[in-house]
């Protein structure tokens, strides 16, 4: 099914969409970042990291994000969802300006100013511009 | 460690390239499913999981989409999440756009290539 606009549900998710990636791979860095180096000659040891607390959090906080991003992918282009989730990026900043009082460069500032204008581009646009079938025709097509 | 100087771009060049392989994959999987928010009205959750788990080439999206969050990993052992986030999200911002009107056929206008490069140095400038 093709949407013009998006209701206050599919709204909600690509919201959270948004919020999960910067606050999962924050988890993750900070997880990363206090293991001794691993070598490009081990990659498997890898697999070790993410049993611990930080990457445990941050890869739950991806899972949510996953599920979110296929349901927002049934109904909307690649090309709508990854710039209308790039505001994820402007939040945190806000966030951190105005709550935790970090201070903000003009640098900063200018990204903001353009990932908020960039958004504003594709949500005046369409949702869907591919085909895609219908729902009954797809469900039948499983149950068979 | 710190990552050498061939070593980062070839680090954020695979996690570019593997996610945007998963990305474009995972998207045209979920564009022949459907809309899951129609399946699940029709036939309730067990059924959107199941239109989901049954599609071939959501498996192959996912295993690209496992391969960049590995390839994250690495990088992120390496280098700063200021350098790779950024880098990583403005790069494969592009690569999906390209992507997705060469595979997906999906119309990027004027307006959706805006938006992509707008949104791509936005990133680049509030890693700064």
């Amino acid at each position: 099914m093709s949407h013009a606009r998006l209701t206050f549900q599919q709204f909600l998710i690509l919201a959270f969409v948004s919020i999960s990636v910067p606050l999962g791979d924050a988890c993750l860095s900070r997880g990363m970042t206090s293991l001794p180096a691993i070598s490009l000659a081990h990659p498997l040891s890898l697999i070790g990291a993410v049993f611990t607390p930080w990457i445990a959090l941050g890869i739950l906080l991806l899972i949510g994000y996953f599920a979110s991003y296929l349901t927002a992918l049934s109904w909307a282009d690649l090309t709508y969802v990854m710039p209308a989730t790039a505001m994820g990026n402007v939040i945190l900043a806000l966030l951190a300006h105005f709550w935790l009082r970090e201070a903000i460069s003009w640098q900063r500032w200018l990204g903001v100013a353009l990932i908020t204008v960039g958004v504003a581009f594709v949500a005046q646009g369409p949702v869907n511009t591919t085909p895609t079938p219908n729902a009954a025709d797809a469900q039948k097509e499983v149950e068979g | 460690m710190i990552a050498t100087y061939w070593q980062a771009p070839l680090m954020i060049a695979t996690v570019v390239i593997t996610s945007s392989i998963g990305e474009v994959l995972t998207a045209g999987a979920m564009k022949t499913i459907g809309d899951l928010d129609e399946i699940r009205a029709r036939a309730g959750m067990k059924g959107a999981i199941k239109a989901v788990v049954t599609c071939p080439l959501f498996f192959i999206g996912i295993f690209f989409m496992a391969a960049a969050f590995f390839s994250l990993l690495l990088a992120l052992n390496h280098m700063n999440l200021s350098l790779v986030g950024p880098a990583a999200a403005s790069l494969t911002l592009v690569t999906n756009t390209i992507a997705a009107k060469l595979f997906l056929k999906e119309n990027v206008d004027h307006r959706r290539w805006a938006a992509a490069i707008l949104v791509c140095v936005g990133v680049y400038f509030l890693a700064h």
